[in-house]
C-alpha cells in the first residue's frame, strides 16, 4: 500500500461536494455546531453504558465490559445500491444452503470436482454426524451475516460468509434507537429504511422452520451460554425483543421426545431453538463430552424431528475461509447462474505456488487463518513490523494448509466525527439475511464497522473498531 | 446360524438420579450375511423417549431415567440368523462418502506407536487383504489381550504405550494404521459367540477396512480371525464414541455400579 | 415463566433490600456510636451481628472500629453480603433475567450497581457515610419505582415481591433478635436513657422511628415497640406486613397458575400464627424464642417457594 493510495470515500468520492446519498446527512454536519455534535457523542456513549450494550474482550483479566465505540455520521446507502447488494446476497445465501444440502447428501459438487473433496474430508467443520439428515424445512443457516466491502462506486466485494452464528445486530438496533432518540428530525427529513422490525422478521422466519413435531404456534427460545460470555447483552436482547425465553444448558431436559424448559409451571416443549453457543458445546452427549453448557440428547431429538436448531449444526462448513476461494464456484453450481457478487482474491496456502507467492508477499497481503474469526490470529502485511511478520512466517510455514492470504483491499472510507471535524475512517458493512422455507428476507441495512485508527483497515470491535448506524434509503 | 442373544445391563446408583439420559445403539443391522429374526428391548426405571437411525445407519434409541430411581435396567433379546462370508462383509451401500473412513478421530489419532507398527509390517505383499492380516497380526503381537490396562477414553496410542488392551483398543489402533495406509476402514460393535461358552464377559468389537475388489472386509484383532458366522454387526462408525453400545449422562453426584450379563448361544 | 428467570427475580430483589438493609442498620449504629464514644465497640459490634456476617468478620478483623465495620459491611469484596457485593449479584441477576424487566428497570439495576461501584471504589470515612448511605437508599428507590411504574403485575412481579419480603421480614427479625434483651420489660419498668437510645437505634433499622412516634404519641415503650415491629400491619417493615405481602404474592401465583403448592399451606400457617398471638403472649413465651422460630419459618417458606417454582432443576 503506498502513501498516495486514493481510496474511496462514500461522501466525497467526487470532491467538495457530497455524492447524492449524502447530501443531507452532509448539510447536518455542516449547519450543527460540532461541540454539540461531539457532546452529542458522549451521551450516546453514556446511554450505552446505562443500557448495558457491552461486550466482554477475550483475554481481559478483568473480564471488563466495554462499549463498542459509536459514530454518530450514518453511513448511507442508496437504494439503487443496496437492490443490488441484495440481490448478489440472496443468490449467495441461496447458494450456501444448497451447499450445505448437498455435502450432507450425495456431495454432488465434489463429484462434479468442483470442490476438491480433500477441502471437505479434511476440515474439522465438517461434521459427519449430518450426514442424511434434512434439518426441517431443509434448511441449514437461518441466520446469515454477509461481510461486504466496498472499493468503488459500483465494485462490492464479499470478504466472508458467517454461516454459523453471525453477531452483531443488537448493535445494528441500538444505533438506530439511538439515533432516533437524539437526533429524530434527521428521519423526517430523510427516507430511511426501517430496521426495527427485525426481531419480528426473525421470529416469524425462526417459526416458519418449526420440525414436523411442533403441534400449534411454534415455541422460540434462544440457548445462551450464560451471563459471562461476551456476547450476552446480544442474546438477552434477541430473546427480549422477540419475546422468546433466553434459556441455558441447564434449563433444558428431554421431555416427551422433545427438548423441553423447565417453567415455574413446569416443562414446556421447544420447537425452535436460536442457539448461540458453538457445535462443540451443543451437546456432550454427542459432541464434546466436557461440556456443562450444552443439553445431553438434543442432537438426538434433532435427528429425529423433535426440534429445530438453528442454525443447524455442521454450517461452519460454509464459511470456512479456504472454501471462501470456491464460492463462485459454488454460487454458479448451484443457482445456474454466475456469482452476483465478487469474491475477493485469494491466495490457499495449501497449494504451493501460491504459498510461495504469500511468503514472498507477506508485506502486502491479509493472512488468515481458514476457522479464524473476530480478527483474532491473522497478519494485515502493511500494518506489521518486521518482527511480526517474521513469526508469522514461521507459523504459516509449520501449517500452510490453516491459512489463506489476500490483497489488502482498498476499503472504502466514510467520515466519522473527530474533535477536529470529519475525517475518513475505513469501513466494511454486515447485513443481515434470515432464511425460512418461505423466503429469503434480506434486512435493509446491517452493521457497519468502521476503524476508528487513522489509516487502520481492521474494522473488528475486539481490534478498536466502532460502529455506525446504517441507512438504506428508500427510492 | 441362528443365535439367541440375552443382554442385559443394570446400573445401580447409590444415590437416586434426578435426570440422566442413556443413548442406546443396541440394534443388530439387518445386512447381507445377517438377517434380524426378532429383537426386542425393554427398560425398567426408565423408558425410550424415541428412536432414530444414525449416520453411519445403527439404530439409536434414546432413553431418559425416571426421576429419583437408583436402578435401571435396559435388557436387549433376540434371534439373529448369520452366515459365514470370511469377514466379507462386501459392497459400501451407504450415503456416507467413503472418504470419510480416512478421518482421523480423537481415539484413532495416529502417532508414534502406530508408525512403529506400521512399520513392523513391511511392504511386501501380494495383496492389500494380506497385507491387512499381517496388521493385524502385529497389532496382535505388540499389545496383548488384557483387561484392567485401559478404559473407555483410552486412544490408540495410549493402548500400545500401554501394552495391553482390550478389543476396543485392538480395533482404535487397526483402523488408526489402516488409514494411515490409506485404507478406508472402521469400527465395528456387536456380538461374538465364544465357542466355549454361553456366558459372555462382555460386548465385541473389532475393525473393518475396505479392500479393492472385496469391498469391506472385517478383522477381529483380539481374536486373530476374521469375523464368521459367529459374530452379529451392531453398530459401525469412525471409532468407540460412534458404536457405544450405551452413553448415558445423569444429574447428580455418587457413584454407579454397572452390571453387564451377556448371553450368546446356538 | 422460566424457573430460572423466578429465581433470577426473587434474587435479585432480595439482594437489592439486602443493600438496602445494610444502610439502615449502618445508619442506626453510626448514630449511636457518634453519641456515646464508651459504647461504640459493643454497638458496632452488634451491627455486624445483625448483619449475620460475625464469623466471616472476625476472620479479618480483631476489634470492633468504625471504619473496620463501615468498610467490610460496604465495600469488602470477601463479604458476601456487603453493599458491593450484593450490589453485584442483583445486577447480575438482572442481567440473568433481563427479558423479564422492563428497560427502565433494567436500567435503574445497571445504573445502581454502577454508581455505587463508583462511590465505593476507595475506602469510606466517617464523614462520607452520610451521603453513601444516602446514595445507596436514593438508588434502591429508584429501582422500586422503575418496578412499580413500569412493570405488569403477574408473575414476574409475584416473585420479584416475595424476593423483597423475605429478605425483609428475615432482616426485621434479625435486628429484633439481635437487641431482643433490651425489649424485654424485665430489665428495667421504666426506660433509661441507656434504653431509650437503644430503643431509637431499632426503630432507625428499619426506618420507623417518626412513624412509631406519630401513632404512639411519642413515647417509647419496650412493649409497644416489639408490637409495633413484629404485629403491627400498617408498618412496611413489620414481621406481620412482610408476612401478610408474601401471603397475597403467593396467592396471586396461586390464583395465576391454578396451582396449590406446599408453599401456600406454609404461608397460610405462618400468617394465621401471627395473626391469632398477641405481643403479651409472645413476650410471655419468650421474645427470643419467638424470633427464633420465625426465621426459621419464613427461610423455610423460602425454600419450599425455590422448589415449588422450580428456581433450579
Amino acid at each position: 500500500m503506498s502513501k498516495d493510495q486514493v481510496f474511496f470515500d462514500e461522501m466525497f468520492a467526487k470532491g467538495v461536494d457530497p455524492r447524492n446519498p449524502y447530501q443531507s446527512i452532509h448539510e447536518w454536519v455542516n449547519s450543527e455546531d460540532p461541540k454539540a455534535l461531539t457532546k452529542k457523542t458522549e451521551e450516546a456513549e453514556i446511554f450505552f453504558r446505562r443500557t448495558g450494550i457491552t461486550f466482554n474482550v477475550y483475554g481481559d483479566d478483568a473480564a471488563t465490559e466495554r462499549l463498542i465505540p459509536f459514530d454518530i455520521v450514518p453511513r448511507v446507502l442508496a437504494a439503487r445500491e443496496f437492490s443490488k447488494l441484495a440481490e448478489g446476497i440472496e443468490q449467495r445465501v441461496q447458494a450456501l444452503n444448497a451447499f450445505l444440502h448437498d455435502i450432507y447428501h450425495r456431495q454432488e459438487i465434489l463429484k462434479a470436482g468442483v470442490v476438491p473433496t480433500s477441502l471437505v474430508a479434511n476440515n474439522e467443520a465438517f461434521e459427519p454426524k449430518m450426514i442424511g439428515f434434512t434439518p426441517p424445512g431443509n434448511i441449514y443457516t437461518h441466520i446469515v451475516g454477509v461481510d461486504i466491502v466496498r472499493t468503488g462506486e459500483d465494485d462490492f466485494f464479499v470478504l466472508e460468509d458467517n454461516a454459523r452464528t453471525p453477531s452483531g445486530v443488537s448493535y445494528m438496533l441500538e444505533n438506530r434507537e439511538t439515533m432516533l432518540q437524539m437526533f429524530p428530525e434527521l428521519f423526517s427529513s430523510n427516507r430511511v429504511r426501517t430496521v426495527s422490525d427485525y426481531p419480528e422478521r426473525l421470529l416469524r422466519s425462526l417459526r416458519a422452520s418449526a420440525p414436523l413435531k411442533c403441534e400449534g404456534k411454534p415455541v422460540v427460545a434462544v440457548l445462551t451460554p450464560g451471563i459471562y460470555n461476551s456476547a450476552y447483552f446480544e442474546h438477552s436482547f434477541i430473546a427480549d425483543q422477540m419475546g422468546a425465553e433466553l434459556v441455558e444448558g441447564h434449563d433444558l431436559q428431554i421431555i416427551d421426545g422433545r427438548v423441553a424448559m423447565r417453567t415455574t409451571q413446569g416443562y414446556k416443549a421447544i420447537d425452535v431453538l436460536y442457539r448461540r453457543i458453538d457445535d462443540e458445546y451443543l451437546d456432550p452427549l454427542n459432541f464434546n463430552p466436557d461440556s456443562m453448557l450444552g443439553v445431553p440428547g438434543i442432537f438426538d431429538v434433532y435427528r429425529s424431528g423433535g426440534i429445530t436448531i438453528a442454525n443447524a449444526p455442521g454450517t461452519g462448513i460454509a464459511d470456512d475461509k479456504a472454501l471462501y476461494s470456491y464460492m463462485p464456484e459454488i454460487v454458479e453450481f448451484y443457482t445456474g447462474r454466475k456469482a452476483i457478487l465478487k469474491n475477493v482474491e485469494t491466495y490457499r496456502c495449501s497449494e504451493p505456488d501460491s504459498l510461495k507467492y504469500v511468503l514472498e508477499h507477506l508485506d502486502e497481503l491479509v493472512v488468515k487463518e481458514v476457522h479464524g474469526s473476530g480478527g483474532y490470529g491473522m497478519l494485515v502485511g502493511p500494518a506489521a513490523s518486521k518482527k511480526e511478520i517474521s513469526t508469522f512466517r514461521k507459523k504459516l510455514e509449520a501449517n500452510p494448509d490453516n491459512y489463506i492470504a489476500q490483497p489488502t483491499l482498498s476499503l472504502s472510507t466514510v467520515p466519522i466525527l473527530t474533535k477536529k471535524g470529519l475525517a475518513p475512517r475505513h469501513v466494511d458493512l454486515r447485513p443481515f439475511v434470515l432464511v425460512s422455507p418461505k423466503k429469503i428476507d434480506i434486512v435493509p441495512g446491517g452493521l457497519t464497522r468502521v476503524a476508528l485508527k487513522k489509516g487502520s483497515l481492521v474494522v473488528n470491535s475486539s481490534q478498536g473498531g466502532g460502529t455506525k448506524d446504517t441507512w438504506v434509503l428508500r427510492d | 446360524m441362528l443365535l439367541t442373544i440375552s443382554h442385559t445391563t443394570t446400573y445401580r446408583y447409590d444415590e437416586s438420579v434426578p435426570y440422566g439420559v442413556q443413548q442406546l445403539r443396541l440394534t443388530p443391522k439387518p445386512y447381507h450375511g445377517q438377517k434380524v429374526i426378532r429383537w426386542e428391548t425393554t427398560v425398567e426405571g426408565g423408558h425410550q423417549e424415541f428412536e432414530y437411525e444414525d449416520h453411519n445407519l445403527n439404530r439409536v434409541q434414546l432413553i431418559k431415567v425416571f426421576p429419583h430411581q437408583k436402578e435401571l435396567i435396559i435388557r436387549c433379546e433376540g434371534e439373529v440368523e448369520t452366515v459365514d462370508r470370511n469377514g466379507i462383509v462386501g459392497a459400501h451401500i451407504s450415503h456416507i462418502p467413503l472418504w470419510l473412513y480416512r478421518r482421523s478421530t480423537k481415539l484413532t489419532k495416529c502417532g508414534s506407536g502406530v508408525k512403529k507398527i506400521i512399520k513392523s509390517v513391511g511392504d511386501e505383499f501380494s495383496d492389500e487383504l494380506s497385507q491387512l492380516h499381517t496388521l493385524s497380526a502385529k497389532i496382535h503381537e505388540a499389545v496383548s489381550y488384557n483387561t484392567g490396562n485401559t478404559i473407555v477414553n483410552t486412544t490408540a496410542e495410549q493402548a500400545i504405550e500401554a501394552g495391553a488392551g482390550v478389543c476396543q483398543d485392538h480395533s482404535h489402533i487397526f483402523v488408526s494404521a489402516a488409514r494411515k495406509l490409506g485404507f478406508a476402514a472402521r469400527y465395528v460393535s456387536g456380538y461374538l459367540m465364544m465357542d466355549d461358552r454361553i456366558e459372555q464377559d462382555a460386548t465385541h468389537a473389532w475393525a473393518e477396512a475396505y479392500i479393492t475388489g472385496l469391498g469391506w472386509v472385517g478383522f477381529d484383532v483380539s481374536n486373530q480371525i476374521s469375523p464368521d458366522h459367529r459374530y452379529v454387526r451392531v453398530a459401525s462408525g469412525l471409532d468407540y464414541r460412534d458404536c457405544a453400545p450405551i452413553t448415558g449422562l445423569r444429574l447428580g453426584s455418587g457413584n454407579e455400579d454397572l452390571i453387564v450379563s451377556l448371553q450368546v448361544q446356538q | 415463566m422460566l424457573g430460572k428467570t423466578a429465581g433470577g427475580l426473587f434474587w435479585m430483589f432480595r439482594y437489592l433490600e439486602r443493600s438496602e438493609n445494610i444502610a439502615r442498620i449502618l445508619d442506626a449504629g453510626f448514630r449511636i456510636a457518634l453519641t456515646r464514644t464508651a459504647t461504640s465497640e459493643d454497638e458496632w459490634s452488634s451491627i455486624i451481628t445483625t448483619s449475620g456476617m460475625r464469623e466471616t468478620y472476625l476472620q479479618h478483623h480483631n476489634k470492633f472500629d468504625a471504619d473496620s465495620v463501615i468498610n467490610f459491611l460496604l465495600r469488602d469484596k470477601k463479604n458476601p453480603s456487603s453493599v458491593i457485593v450484593v450490589s453485584e449479584a442483583a445486577r447480575n441477576n438482572a442481567r440473568l433475567v433481563r427479558t423479564a424487566l422492563t428497560r427502565e428497570v433494567w436500567e435503574a439495576v445497571n445504573e445502581n450497581w454502577m454508581n455505587l461501584n463508583e462511590a465505593l471504589s476507595r475506602p469510606v470515612r466517617q464523614k462520607e457515610l452520610p451521603i453513601i448511605l444516602g446514595l445507596i437508599r436514593q438508588q434502591s428507590a429508584l429501582v422500586r419505582g422503575a418496578l412499580h411504574g413500569t412493570m405488569l403485575r403477574n408473575d414476574i412481579f409475584d416473585f420479584s415481591r416475595l424476593g423483597t419480603f423475605l429478605e425483609r421480614a428475615d432482616n426485621t427479625a434479625r435486628i429484633l433478635d439481635v437487641k431482643y434483651h433490651v425489649l424485654l420489660p424485665s430489665v428495667s419498668l421504666v426506660g433509661s436513657s441507656l434504653d431509650n437510645v437503644q430503643w431509637e437505634t431499632i426503630l432507625r433499622s428499619v426506618s420507623a422511628l417518626n412513624s412509631f412516634k406519630l401513632i404512639s404519641g411519642g413515647e417509647l415503650t419496650p412493649r409497644e415497640i416489639a408490637d409495633f415491629l413484629i404485629l403491627d400491619k400498617r408498618l412496611p417493615r413489620s414481621l406481620g406486613f412482610c408476612v401478610g405481602k408474601i401471603a397475597t404474592n403467593l396467592g396471586y401465583l396461586e390464583k395465576d397458575y391454578g396451582l396449590e403448592l406446599p408453599c401456600h399451606t406454609l404461608v397460610r400457617t405462618l400468617k394465621e400464627s401471627l395473626s391469632e398471638i398477641t405481643i403479651d403472649t409472645i413476650i410471655e413465651d419468650g421474645l427470643h424464642e419467638f424470633l427464633g422460630a420465625f426465621i426459621t419459618n419464613i427461610n423455610q417458606l423460602g425454600q419450599q417457594i425455590e422448589v415449588d417454582y422450580r428456581f433450579t432443576s
